[in-house]
């Protein structure tokens, strides 16, 4: 080999963190949502350590409404030798039946932000990995690879080191943690050429197929099981659909396609003119500094 | 961009894409928002519906009336927005057909050096915006110089609305020459000028119809073809710093890293460092199979043909042409933190994948960054560029940053300072060159070591380190710790703070930076007392933590003893023996510990004295007892 693609060098460069992580902190852990970003993330960890197993476990922070396809993913993926998965569910939400139809944005504070929370301090790890990326959405544009939360798991802006070349301070004060993000260079384009580049498996809900849904606020809706509510007037409708971001299926919008591989899934991302997250009922709450407020009250 | 008819070859073509990281930098109202913006927006990096908002928010917070505001793609955080003005660093992404960019965006602001040099670090060409009404102003020049300084060679000079000018070709050739003699002046040899309008697009994607004077590329153009630093990191000696042992099993030891630079394959001599042992490659793995070869750039695995140690921390390099280990340098530090450069005091310093402790010596120079001039300095405060010297508590493997004409050496050659307190990362560096002082200063060889003085003497050396706010009772204490220790025959010395304050530190008075330099030194005569096996007892306030550890951090393990004579403020100052608390509450002593400076107690002292509870001869006991049972 004598030149690097942008692949080779995103790739390079993600493994390059995950091993800094693993070298210097107490008890890392990685958040694994079973989305396609948590797919090229756990790759990428598989190859980092490799011929060792994943010298940390995976997390998965369940809200009880994930759909039907991604839970037999993680399912899948737990059952792979070598792989330890904790799945977590605030006893509170749990307790008092917190979903997406009643409870709007207290559903994903209690679920997802304080189930986080719950899980971190329950097991003491000091440094969750992420899949999230700086392309994604503004705000998270300026966030740090390793980002510092304080002992309360807020994200103070204003405290956040800088980050020269590749050298990451890891140190921190007892209580105080960090979330570290080795996808944050990667565009969503980059994810699916790796996908595609590295056959990567993932939650068939990406594909297109005809699937039973509800138009809902602009947004295509699937009705993955029977808890899903429908308002007077509203039809199950087929339609041929596929999703861009997975979620808690009530939140999470679908968009008509024909995109059957990955190949038309990325030949179709490069014509259509849709972000991601426009899919995502949980931006939208607050105007446009929604994401920005989240993160510092702890959100991933 | 349209769908492509034969997906299968143009993904292929995809795949082998370059990377390209450029810094954009320029002044607040030299319009680089607007520029990224639309080069995002041009690059169809910008979906529909975030061109809805778009045009939401440009009537909310927009500038440009009615009009589109493609600065308000790339404005992110709310306080900022509000402000008006960028104030960290962004990063972006966006690709052509040949390349995908990353982008980090820094602001133009004065007090803001700090993201600009973060922002630099990891760039491979930077992008200077002027406006073509002002041409290049102070901050063009220190962005260059900025720039410069963090290695990076190639330079864009984008001169911005073209528009207001009426494309005017003198009022860019007057700006192009002005830069040509700056560029002269600071050494940058690899430049461009660029006429553009990040308003109306022009000669951002495609060449503009309203500069036919222009003959050279656009920014794209220029972006997409201009030489990378890859073949010259690739051409490089090889270098990889070790950053995880990966041991599985008792079969396979692995050396995990990042090669920095040049190439490694099966069967290559290689020596690592600092240990200075050679061996054998025996394997490159990856998760994709054994390679072949690997180059800079690559994060893979190695295995030796030897069993020879081999830690994080420690570098592979080419056994012929291995680099240097030092702990004295001189180096280019920019501050980045509130709290100034405290000389002396010790700071951890991170490079590569080692880390140990550091102390700056009071600048020789302070940068100004707008004329170039040197200021003579005796720290350095937020924003602030110096260059001084720094010792390192053991030899680091490095290389020059700056390197000889190719690309900067930043994995060998870059570092971070480190606050031991609050963890804050307070600086980064450049290193220029190891010092010959410590090179030919080497340590002589004793035929009679400390072990030698300590049998002779028929005990085991120790410093008892007394610690305590003014008037606790620490040479009280200490005092009555001798005379036991001496009636057991044991062989000690008592070094007290006001009686070495009359001799060997009578140079020093009582500022942060003197008081650190006083521990230093008295450190330094304890560790040579006990290196000729005495029991050292010392009384002194040392009311720095970072201090106390960098005096164990000079002994043996086990024995440093830090004792805390913890006495309130309010007991030490109802005693006042000597009457310093009156003064210094009278306000003729400054810098006191306790009333206008700081004392920070031990977080885990080997032994704790409670003043209110224990009387001085009870105390001593208790000291004498835990010194004795030793082993």
């Amino acid at each position: 080999m004598t030149r690097l693609s942008h692949l080779d060098r995103l790739e390079a460069e993600s493994i390059f963190i995950l091993r800094e992580t693993v070298a210097e902190v107490a008890k890392p852990v990685m958040l694994y949502s079973m989305g396609k970003d948590s797919a090229v993330m756990l790759h990428l960890a598989r190859k980092a350590f490799f011929p060792g197993a994943l010298p940390f476990p995976l997390l998965h922070v369940d809200t009880t409404w994930k759909f039907k396809a991604m839970y037999a993913a993680r399912d899948k993926v737990a059952a792979e030798p070598g792989t330890e998965l904790i799945v977590y569910k605030n006893p509170e939400a749990l307790d008092k039946g917190i979903n997406p139809f009643d409870h709007g944005p207290l559903h994903t504070d209690m679920w997802k932000t304080e189930g986080l929370k719950q899980a971190l301090d329950l097991y003491g790890f000091d440094a969750a990995f992420g899949g999230a990326r700086r392309d994604e959405e503004k705000s998270r544009a300026k966030e740090r690879v390793f980002s510092f939360r304080d002992r309360n798991h807020r994200w103070d802006p204003k405290r956040q080191r800088p980050e020269l070349w590749s050298l990451y301070n890891v140190r921190k004060n007892k209580g105080e943690s960090l979330r570290v993000f080795p996808l944050s260079n990667w565009t969503e384009l980059d994810v699916w050429e790796y996908i595609l580049r590295e056959g990567i498996e993932v939650v068939p809900l990406y594909f297109a197929a005809e699937r039973p849904t509800v138009e809902r606020d602009g947004l295509i809706l699937m009705v993955d099981d029977e808890r899903m509510r429908l308002a007077p007037g509203e039809e199950v409708v087929s339609r041929k659909v596929r999703f861009r971001t997975l979620g808690c299926y009530p939140l999470s919008g679908a968009v008509e396609s024909d995109a059957g591989s990955v190949e038309e899934i990325i030949a179709e991302m490069l014509a259509s003119g849709t972000s991601e997250r426009q899919g995502r009922a949980i931006d939208r709450d607050g105007g446009s500094a929604s994401m920005e407020k989240k993160k510092q009250e702890g959100y991933f | 961009m349209n769908r492509p008819a034969d997906i299968k070859t143009w993904l292929a073509a995809r795949e082998s894409k370059e990377l390209l990281r450029f810094i954009t930098c320029g002044s607040v109202d030299d319009g680089k928002s607007t520029l990224l913006g639309r080069l995002l927006y041009e690059t169809r990096q910008v979906a529909d519906d975030q061109l809805a908002a778009l045009a939401d928010d440009s009537r909310r917070f927009g500038t440009q009336g009615e009009g589109v505001d493609f600065a308000l793609l790339v404005d992110g955080l709310s306080a900022e927005r509000e402000q008006g003005i960028t104030i960290d660093v962004a990063y972006r992404y966006f690709a052509s057909d040949k390349r995908k960019f990353i982008v980090a965006d820094t602001p133009g602001h004065e007090q803001y050096t700090r993201n600009m040099v973060t922002g630099a670090s990891t760039a491979d060409l930077a992008v200077l915006l002027v406006d073509a009404r002002k041409g290049v102003l102070t901050q063009t020049r220190r962005h260059a110089y900025l720039a410069q300084l963090l290695g990076i060679r190639r330079f864009v000079l984008a001169v911005n609305k073209m528009d207001l000018v009426d494309y005017d070709q003198g009022a860019f050739d007057a700006i192009a020459a002005e830069f040509r003699a700056f560029a002269g002046e600071i050494g940058i040899a690899d430049w461009i000028a660029i006429p553009v309008s990040g308003l109306n697009g022009d000669n951002i994607v495609e060449a503009s119809l309203r500069t036919g004077w222009y003959a050279g590329p656009s920014l794209l153009e220029h972006l997409d073809t201009v030489t990378l630093d890859h073949s010259a990191d690739v051409a490089r000696p090889l270098r990889m710093a070790v950053q995880w042992v990966n041991r599985p099993n008792q079969d396979f030891r692995g050396f995990a890293g990042e090669i920095a630079s040049g190439s490694v394959a099966p069967g290559d001599e290689v020596r690592v460092l600092p240990s200075g042992r050679t061996t054998r490659i025996d394997r490159v793995v990856t998760a994709d199979g054994e390679l072949p070869s690997a180059i800079a750039g690559q994060s893979v695995t190695l295995t030796f043909a030897d069993e020879i140690d081999c830690s994080r921390g420690d570098v592979i390099a080419a056994a012929g042409d291995p680099p240097e280990s030092a702990d004295q340098f001189e180096a280019t530090i920019v501050w980045m933190a509130d709290e100034p450069l405290l000389p002396g005091r010790g700071y951890w310093l991170k490079i590569g994948t080692q880390t140990v402790t550091a102390t700056v010596q009071e600048p020789k120079y302070e940068i100004n960054v707008n004329t170039l001039d040197r200021l003579a300095a005796t720290t350095l405060e937020l924003n602030a560029i110096g260059v001084a010297e720094l010792a390192t508590d053991r030899e680091i493997v490095f290389e020059p940053y700056a390197g000889e004409g190719t690309s900067p050496n930043r994995v060998l050659g870059g570092f971070i300072l480190i606050d031991k307190m609050s963890n804050a990362t307070v600086a980064c560096g450049m290193l220029h060159f190891a010092l010959r002082r410590a090179h030919n200063i080497h340590r002589q060889h004793l035929d009679v070591g400390r072990e030698t003085h300590a049998a002779l003497k028929g005990q085991k050396p120790a410093v008892l380190w007394f610690t305590g706010l003014s008037g606790a009772g620490k040479s009280t204490i200490a005092n009555i710790v001798e005379r036991k220790l001496a009636a057991r025959g044991r062989h000690t010395f008592l070094l007290d703070g006001d009686n070495v304050r009359h001799g060997l530190n009578r140079d020093l008075g009582f500022t942060e930076a003197d008081r650190i330099e006083n521990i230093r030194r008295v450190g330094e005569v304890a560790r040579l007392m006990a290196d000729a096996g005495l029991i050292v007892l010392t009384a002194f306030i040392s009311p720095f933590r970072a201090e106390r550890e960098m005096v164990r951090k000079m002994l043996p393990d086990g024995e440093f003893i830090e004792i805390f004579v913890d006495t309130p403020l309010a007991e030490a100052e109802q005693r006042d023996a000597k009457g310093l608390y009156a003064k210094a509450r009278a306000g003729e002593l400054k810098n006191f510990t306790g009333i206008d400076s700081p004392y920070e107690a031990p977080a885990a002292p080997e032994i704790r004295i409670d003043t209110t509870v224990l009387n001085a001869e009870e105390a001593a006991d208790l000291i004498v007892a835990r010194l004795l049972e030793r082993r």
